[in-house]
């Protein structure tokens, strides 16, 4: 047996992957979305519609003039009724957003497919905005951005990310497993945009048909520059840095960026809404979503961004048992909603928690077990950040190189004391930030 | 719509707890204990409820005295249940409840409790009876004769008189010493098991019977001899394993395990005492503050700096 790439530490969560051998399936025009205009990292967008307004599934309803950012298109068709601040998944605030009532009719509007063999990268980089492609793995970053690296930076390698390494996600697993080709076409035309010469798709060694699926459609689809591998299934195999050290064995230096290592990372789903930008001029007003946990029945939906969390429970048969939370995003990373919130981008799971597992564990006192230092995949010393950032000492939180954490929750993960340690981490490193 | 519970992330947490730690190093112990009953008759057994009584005992108005809540999370009982291994069979209990006492007042919980006290409380507990009891201290009676008739350890022999004992009968224990101390397959059993469990770090086990055995071999002593005599072995699995006295990284350990192990071998041959294995752990523990300062993983994205050591820090 051939030996799987890995990285230092890590740790083995339950997979919870209730959803792994179940097709994607479309989930129900909604009556209704609501599209946020600040769905992304960058500058937000304002709106390019009115209210009362009619508007067509893939039609841009909001946009900006920075660079830094990714504009907004209506997912159904139907008029535009009310635009103010929306409930977000990802702030407590909210942020502007764009309610649209359906029309019933779904009527398209598509941009002019490209030929990305004769197109320009520039022309390519263009439509990628131009559809609103953010990275679909969770980051929410503006695509068109990321493949714009800095003057002097030459990018060699294109590393495409099918580890998807979280409990309970299998968006990922099952657009790999039903749509490679789609998604093999959409790396070339990043590969294309770079120049980068190398390709790899890094999948865990758990989704074998995802692997064989993709080796196939490489195969036939084949020049030789691009490779599968499996990766050892370990959390959290998915992040970026950990993955490119994984695949290449470079690390980005502390404090850069993976440009400066000529690497860029992209998400398999992300190729794949690159694809459909590209072939079809279909914008990004759809993606898949793994609804799962403690609901009837756990789906991979096909989802129009903006369709509201309780209307794709309501798809799965609703709750089992009491619900507890409900999370935009997996186990290790989501987010707790406390309302019902529209779907965005970068939202690739929904995972709701039972009351009784929901359930905080009581703090104890750290017993300096070392298990943090042992599992953190970065080198740190969490228990020693924690403590340091829970007395405000902060000046020697940064001698821990706090800002070199990247927030997995690993560490929080194992502690047999049950201490919130990478919730101390991002507390300091916020504090940190704002002192300047 | 119903009420949600929001928590910053994550949402999953292993289900390893501070409890279960502690239950399983007890666990891990239960092949010594019983063999040290066996071997050295009933009384051994008064000494272990003895100190596990007191320790626990301690701990509960120690607490109470700190206006803390006591919880039994099987750590005292942990060091209650060590103390006694590292004591003579026929210690009168008194002594052994005083040691008991003295390991959880003093060494732990005057340093603030669980996971603040720099010395391990159990040994800190048997250094304190050795200065104050010398004689009681050292008087050993001989294994499966369950009498009062005194003998002496492998390593008082060896040291005294130049006898080597054979390791047939250090590996089974039939041999005076400490209760837990002798027999050097009940230890390995529970030692395997907790590696195997991956509760404790082999790596300080392993630096440090290593460290003692190729020192010695060097010295031109018996290798094996002086790894399975005395207490190196209890000590190295049950005792330089302490999460909260020795070393936080696993570099850290190992330097801890060499350290304690040099110590042992300058002990052994040169020191007034036949056994070293107490005071290299408790003076490790003493340096395991400097370690941690100092030995820091390498972090991803930064190159190694050794010259942070030479640094004279803030």
């Amino acid at each position: 047996m051939v030996k799987l790439k890995s990285f230092r530490g890590g740790i083995h969560p339950p997979g919870l992957k209730l959803t792994a051998g179940k097709a994607i399936e479309v989930a129900k025009l909604p009556a209704s979305v609501t599209m946020l205009l600040h769905q992304h990292i960058g500058a937000p967008c304002t709106p390019v519609v009115n209210e009362g307004d009619l508007v067509r599934a893939g039609q841009k309803i909001g946009d900006a003039d920075s660079f830094l950012s990714a504009p907004v298109h209506a997912s159904i068709s139907g008029t535009v009724t009310e635009i103010g601040v929306q409930p977000s998944p990802l702030t407590a605030a909210g942020v502007q957003g764009i309610k649209i009532e359906s029309d019933g009719k779904d009527e398209r509007e598509v941009m002019e497919a490209m030929d990305p063999d004769t197109a320009s990268p520039h022309d390519l980089i263009a439509r990628i905005r131009e559809a609103g492609i953010v990275g679909l793995g969770g980051a929410a970053f503006p695509t068109a951005v990321k493949l714009t690296p800095p003057e002097g930076k030459a990018i060699d390698t294109v590393i495409l990310n099918g580890a998807e390494c979280e409990p309970g996600i299998t968006a990922d697993h099952r657009l790999m497993v039903e749509q490679p080709e789609k998604i093999v076409k959409g790396m070339k035309v990043i590969m294309k945009v770079l120049g980068a010469e190398h390709g790899f798709i890094g999948i865990e060694a758990n989704k074998r048909d995802a692997i064989q699926r993709m080796r196939e459609a490489l195969e036939e689809d084949a020049d030789g520059r691009i490779s599968v591998l499996a990766l050892k299934t370990k959390y959290p195999q998915g992040e970026a840095g950990i993955l490119i050290k994984t695949i290449v064995n470079r690390e980005t230096p502390s404090g850069s960026h993976s440009y400066d290592i000529g690497v860029i990372v992209q998400n398999v789903a992300t190729a794949k809404a690159i694809h459909d930008a590209v072939f079809e001029g279909v914008a990004l007003i759809e993606r898949v979503v793994t609804v799962t946990g403690d609901v009837q029945e756990p789906k991979n939906l096909l989802a129009r961004v903006g369709t509201s969390f309780y209307e794709l429970l309501d798809h799965c048969g609703g709750f089992k048992g009491d619900v507890g939370k409900i999370l935009a995003g997996g186990s290790m990373l989501g987010v707790a909603e406390y309302q019902n919130v529209p779907l965005i981008k970068g939202v690739n799971c929904i995972f709701v928690v039972n009351r009784e597992h929901a359930r905080l564990p009581e703090e104890r006192a750290c017993i300096r077990c070392g298990s943090c230092i042992e599992i953190c995949p970065m080198g740190l010393i969490p228990m020693m950040l924690g403590q340091l950032a829970r007395k405000h000492r902060f000046n020697e939180c940064e001698e821990y190189h706090i800002f070199d954490c990247m927030e997995c929750g690993s560490c929080t993960y194992v502690c047999p004391s049950k201490l919130p340690l990478v919730q101390f981490i991002s507390y300091g490193k916020e504090r940190l930030k704002r002192r300047g | 719509m119903p009420t949600l519970i929001v928590s910053p992330p994550p949402h999953l947490r292993s289900d390893v707890t501070i409890e279960k730690i502690m239950y399983t190093v007890i666990i891990a112990l239960i092949p010594t204990t019983a063999c040290g009953i066996y071997l050295f008759g009933v009384h051994a057994l008064y000494v272990i409820s003895t100190c596990i009584l007191a320790a626990v005992c301690t701990e509960y108005f120690a607490l109470r005295l700190m206006g803390r809540q006591f919880v039994m999370d099987g750590s005292a009982i942990i060091t209650g249940l060590l103390l006694a291994l590292c004591l003579p069979p026929r210690i009168p209990l008194w002594i052994a409840g005083i040691g008991a006492f003295f390991a959880i007042a003093f060494a732990k919980c005057a340093f603030g409790g669980l996971g603040q006290n720099i010395f391990n409380p159990a040994l800190s507990g048997r250094a304190f009876l050795v200065i104050s009891w010398p004689v009681a201290m050292t008087t050993w009676t001989r294994p499966l004769a369950y009498d009062a008739i005194t003998t002496a350890t492998p390593l008082g022999l060896w040291k005294m008189e130049q006898l080597h004992t054979p390791y047939l009968n250090l590996a089974l224990g039939t041999v005076g010493g400490c209760i837990g101390e002798t027999s050097a397959v009940a230890i390995l059993i529970g030692g395997g098991y907790l590696i195997a469990k991956r509760y404790i770090d082999w790596r300080t086990p392993v630096s440090y019977i290593g460290t003692v055995g190729i020192l010695m071999a060097i010295l031109g002593e018996d290798m094996l001899f002086h790894i399975l005599a005395g207490g190196l072995l209890l000590g190295a699995f049950f005792m330089a394993t302490d999460y909260v006295t020795i070393p936080i990284t696993g570099e850290g350990r190992v330097l801890f395990g060499i350290g304690a192990g040099i110590i042992v071998v300058v002990i052994r041959l040169i020191g007034g005492y036949p056994e070293g294995v107490m005071f290299s752990i408790l003076l490790m523990n003493a340096f395991t503050p400097l370690i941690d300062r100092h030995v820091r993983p390498r972090v991803y994205g930064v190159p190694r700096d050794f010259s942070r050591l030479l640094r004279r820090e803030r």
